[in-house]
């Protein structure tokens, strides 16, 4: 009982953060770190918000949301693509004009209403006991989440076009050598990115919280961004990721409501602090190199050094 | 944290807000416009006759939350139409740091005469520009510090939060309420308190479940908290937050009764509304203004660490909803009749969790003794940090 009810917590408070997880995976597998996921969700669940209360379409809402992520998205992608800035000044950057232009649109909406995305009862499934309740009593957005994972895994791993972005991301010369734009797989990465992490901010508005206040996702961009680093810039690790945060943070506060002996303070630090435990030792014995362009903005042995001449 | 300094213009009532279905271009018009506004009015010598003041007001959220300051901002309104010849101005969203002092340097800058900084955590800013500037008033909300020039009030709204827990002990059929507080301190330990006696009151089997989310507006995180406890069987669910959107909303999706805090939130829970707890600082903020419109401020209980209530008015019972049954309504408002009379619904003996004794038997400590309140009291189930 309270193992079903933690789970199917986990998966509502992990979802949005999966979706962010999913969206920096992809933008660095590119070889583009992107900060501003923060921003690009925050950006998300306004124009989901606000579409859905102006329109009183949901689905509009879920465009818009998209729509807005990968605007955002592609700011961070001209700034560092284009005019090669620093990649961690401008994904901050990004993440702070998503907060600030969110915040000033977003204040005639904090008194709105929506009607929210309802959960879709998978038929016949969501009636088998336990795994139904756990995973199949969700809202759309939530079952496109949870396939999220496996689908970006067979992209990277058993498509070409998945192959030409991972080799893209190891060394943007080699890419170029074989006869492709490292600029152009990497902008449609980061833009693709920062949409995916858009359309977690508009779970997290649309079928959650149901309602928009100023800096509603309150760091669960940044969170994305680590999971990510410690999931060892695999998708179906940084899913696990995703849930532990969101399992943890489930769990936590059911031990609360049962009066459990434990500071509530300690309780919640547990999902920043287990989600960190977790995947470092599931990493462990094996060396994680980050692909060799991320590896190169932290100035460290990466393929950089021809880079400038090929791919401007 | 960015920080707007987005001054809303009287015109813009939150009700031709609400209503408005403008998209996110007109929002950037608006907004612009009131910008302008705000720049053009600045520089305009201030008035020294009655009447005439420009008043300033700080929230550290926006106004529109269903909440804390929602409920400040209404005062201002009442202010603006007592004074309909004041300047009114007002700022959202102003964080309890330097930026605060900025902000009520402006406001002086531009010829206010009262500041009215509505934070807990405004008051430390307000000390300092009180300091250099003795000749404007300060009235700060929810304090225990004063200066010659500033003074500082609250409102005891843990007196209706026992007849809220009354309608709630009443209601449940479980027998357990949930709680979602922010953080424990002495205001949210001394709410739930008064919460849980109330039901214990009506219902002794009734218990109080805490759950501590440790921020004043995370919604995703109150969203959770309120499943956690919705899960555990718990029926009717109140909450001390600044934004209080998403408990509401949960609550009355998952078919449970609710009841609020800080304004009337009926509207958003059409089924499960019982009752509530709100604020109505606008009878209190006028008469400040008058006070010191007169030159009386000093002397007057509004210089000095002022309290006050249910028999004021500022402490009020929200509308009954659908979900008040007829014997809900007629306890309730017995009970709210006699807070209108001074009542303390704090009369020992009380004991905490332990089952130690904090209020002797006949006692009824002071609004100081309960302010400095560190436990919880028996029936209520949920850990303080360090405490019994």
């Amino acid at each position: 009982m309270l193992l079903e009810d933690v789970l199917a917590g986990t998966v509502r408070s992990g979802i949005s953060v999966l979706y962010a997880a999913e969206g920096e995976l992809i933008s660095e597998r590119s070889g583009v770190i992107n900060l501003g996921m923060e921003g690009c969700m925050l950006t998300g669940a306004l124009a989901a918000f606000a579409t859905a209360s102006a329109t009183g379409s949901l689905l509009l809402g879920v465009l818009a949301a998209a729509g807005g992520g990968a605007l955002l998205a592609l700011v961070h992608a001209v700034v560092v693509i284009t005019c090669r800035a620093n990649q961690l000044a401008s994904g901050l950057a990004v993440s702070f004009l998503g907060l600030g232009l969110t915040s000033w649109l977003g204040a005639p909406y904090v008194s709105q209403s929506i009607s929210p995305l309802n959960r879709v009862n998978i038929p016949v499934l969501s009636a088998v006991p336990f795994a139904g309740p756990v995973l199949f009593q969700h809202d759309v957005l939530t079952y496109m989440g949870l396939a999220l994972g496996p689908l970006i895994w067979l992209f990277l791993y058993r498509t070409r076009a998945g192959l030409i972005l991972r080799a893209t991301g190891e060394d943007g010369a080699v890419a170029f050598a074989y006869g492709h734009s490292p600029t152009l797989v990497r902008y449609l990465a980061v833009v693709f990115g920062g949409m995916l992490a858009a359309l977690g901010g508009a779970q997290l508005v649309l079928a959650y919280t149901l309602n928009w206040v100023e800096n509603i996702t309150v760091g669960r961009g940044f969170v994305a961004v680590a999971l990510v680093i410690f999931a060892g810039w695999e998708p179906l690790r940084a899913t696990v990721g995703a849930f532990v945060f969101g399992g943890s943070l489930a769990l936590q506060l059911r031990l609360q409501a049962r009066g459990v002996d434990v500071s509530p303070f300690l309780l919640n630090m547990a999902p920043y602090v287990l989600t960190l435990a977790i995947l470092v030792i599931a990493s462990r014995g094996r060396a994680r190199r980050p692909p060799g362009e991320i590896r190169a903005v932290f100035g460290t042995s990466g393929p950089g050094s021809t880079r400038s001449a090929v791919d401007a | 944290m960015l920080k707007k300094e987005v001054v809303v213009s009287s015109r813009m009532s939150p009700l031709a807000r609400r209503k408005s279905t403008i998209g996110v271009i007109v929002a950037v018009g608006v907004a612009i416009a009131a910008a302008v506004g705000c720049g053009s009015s600045s520089g305009s010598p201030a008035s020294k006759e009655k009447g005439h003041e420009t008043i300033g007001f700080l929230y550290v959220g926006p106004h529109n939350d269903y909440g804390y300051n929602q409920a400040a901002y209404a005062g201002s309104l009442a202010v603006k139409r007592a004074f309909p010849a004041a300047k009114i101005l007002e700022a959202e969203n102003v964080p309890e740091t330097a930026e605060a002092e900025r902000v009520m340097e402006k406001m002086i800058r531009d010829g206010a005469t009262i500041l009215f900084p509505t934070s807990f955590g405004h008051l430390g800013p307000a000390m300092n520009v009180a300091r250099r500037h003795p000749d404007v008033r300060f009235l700060h909300m929810g304090g225990l510090k004063t200066a010659a020039n500033l003074g500082t009030y609250f409102g005891t709204i843990y007196d209706t939060q026992y007849a809220v827990g009354q309608a709630a002990g009443m209601a449940t059929k479980s027998n357990k309420l949930g709680y979602v507080v922010a953080f424990p301190i002495a205001q949210t330990l001394l709410n739930v308190n008064a919460f849980e006696r109330g039901a214990q009151s009506v219902n002794p089997r009734a218990k109080t479940y805490v759950v501590f989310t440790g921020s004043w507006c995370d919604p995703g995180k109150q969203a959770e908290a309120s499943n956690a406890l919705i899960d555990q069987k718990i029926d009717v669910l109140e909450q001390h937050q600044d934004c209080t959107k998403t408990v509401i909303q949960t609550a009355e999706r998952r078919g449970i009764f609710t009841t609020g805090y800080h304004v009337d939130a009926s509207s958003l829970a059409p089924h499960g509304w019982l009752t509530g707890s709100e604020w109505d600082w606008g009878p209190l903020m006028v008469k400040m203004v008058k006070i010191v419109e007169d030159g009386r401020f000093r002397g007057s209980p509004y210089s000095g660490i002022y309290r006050t209530g249910v028999p004021s008015g500022v402490i009020k019972l929200a509308p009954f909803g659908a979900a008040a049954t007829p014997a809900i309504r007629k306890q309730v408002t017995a009970t709210y009749d006699k807070l209108k009379a001074g009542w303390i619904p704090f009369k020992g003996p009380i004991r905490d969790q332990s089952g130690k004794v904090r209020v002797a038997v006949g006692v009824t400590p002071n609004r100081h003794q309960l302010e400095s309140t560190d436990y919880f009291v028996q029936g209520v189930v949920g850990k303080i940090p360090g405490g019994g």
